[in-house]
């Protein structure tokens, strides 16, 4: 299991910026290890963001997003006490959710 | 004769090209656009996801640094004041696949994201907006990489 993602949700007016670091390694699939070898590709495919429970946000991603990713959007309509869910899958499959309260 | 351990060799780079090949299933990736993050060029990319050719607009804002000292992380931001946007994108021109990240707009959230990319080169980065009528709109920045970060 992947460590958890930091989310820190802040409200502003009747929007909250959302940002989010992911704990991930992004392997790329072109590195080449000492011995020569092809390092295989490992990166998250799928990042979606909900609302309360409400779906806002889906992105696709590459494998060029940087190591340990970072995202910042805008929710809404969001306000202090609010729940913000983050989850991601990557191309192994593995996946991750994490939640924070908007303040 | 083959031995156990040639055996095994043997079996691991066969799943190794299998993996390559994209022949082992693998369910995370049924939505997935594999074409679209396949794509090398703009042209392949707009066929990919089946999108009009962009234009270049005032309306789809794009903001990194202009010289990126370590093309490893690079700061990037998107967004476009326009309503109605349904899906926003970052491209880097130079990278082996242009596509870095696609970004579906609900009515939710604003058409605004910040992210950090990988750069194996000086290159043209891209932010592209598609519209809910169709239109599909672009901003163009070139940022400058000291050392790339695609590489091992």
């Amino acid at each position: 299991m992947a460590d958890p993602m930091r989310i820190r949700a802040q409200a502003a007016g009747d929007k909250a910026t959302v940002r989010v670091l992911m704990s991930h390694e992004m392997e790329t699939g072109q590195r080449k290890d000492a011995g020569g070898k092809t390092i295989p590709a490992w990166f998250i495919q799928e990042v979606s963001a909900t609302h309360n429970g409400k779906p806002v946000l889906n992105a696709q991603w590459g494998p060029s997003i940087s190591k340990n990713p970072f995202l910042q959007f805008v929710v809404r309509g969001a306000k202090a006490g609010d729940k913000i869910a983050v989850s991601w899958v990557d191309n192994r499959g593995d996946k991750r959710t994490d939640e924070a309260t908007v303040s | 004769m083959t031995t156990r351990r040639e055996m095994l060799k043997r079996s691991a780079g066969v799943a190794g090209l299998l993996a390559g090949l994209g022949l082992l299933p693998e369910a995370a990736q049924a939505a997935w656009n594999t074409a679209a993050f396949d794509a090398k060029t703009m042209a392949e990319l707009v066929k990919a996801l089946g999108v009009s050719a962009p234009t270049e607009s005032k309306d789809v804002t794009l903001q990194g640094p202009d010289i990126a000292e370590n093309g490893a992380v690079v700061p990037v931001s998107c967004a476009s004041s326009l309503p109605g946007v349904k899906r926003l994108m970052i491209l880097v021109e130079k990278n082996p696949s242009m596509l870095c990240g696609m970004f579906e707009v609900s009515d939710a959230i604003d058409a605004a994201f910040s992210t950090r990319v990988k750069m194996g080169q000086s290159s043209n980065v891209t932010a592209v907006a598609v519209l809910g009528d169709g239109k599909v709109l672009f901003a163009q920045k070139e940022i400058k990489v000291t050392l790339g970060g695609c590489g091992g």
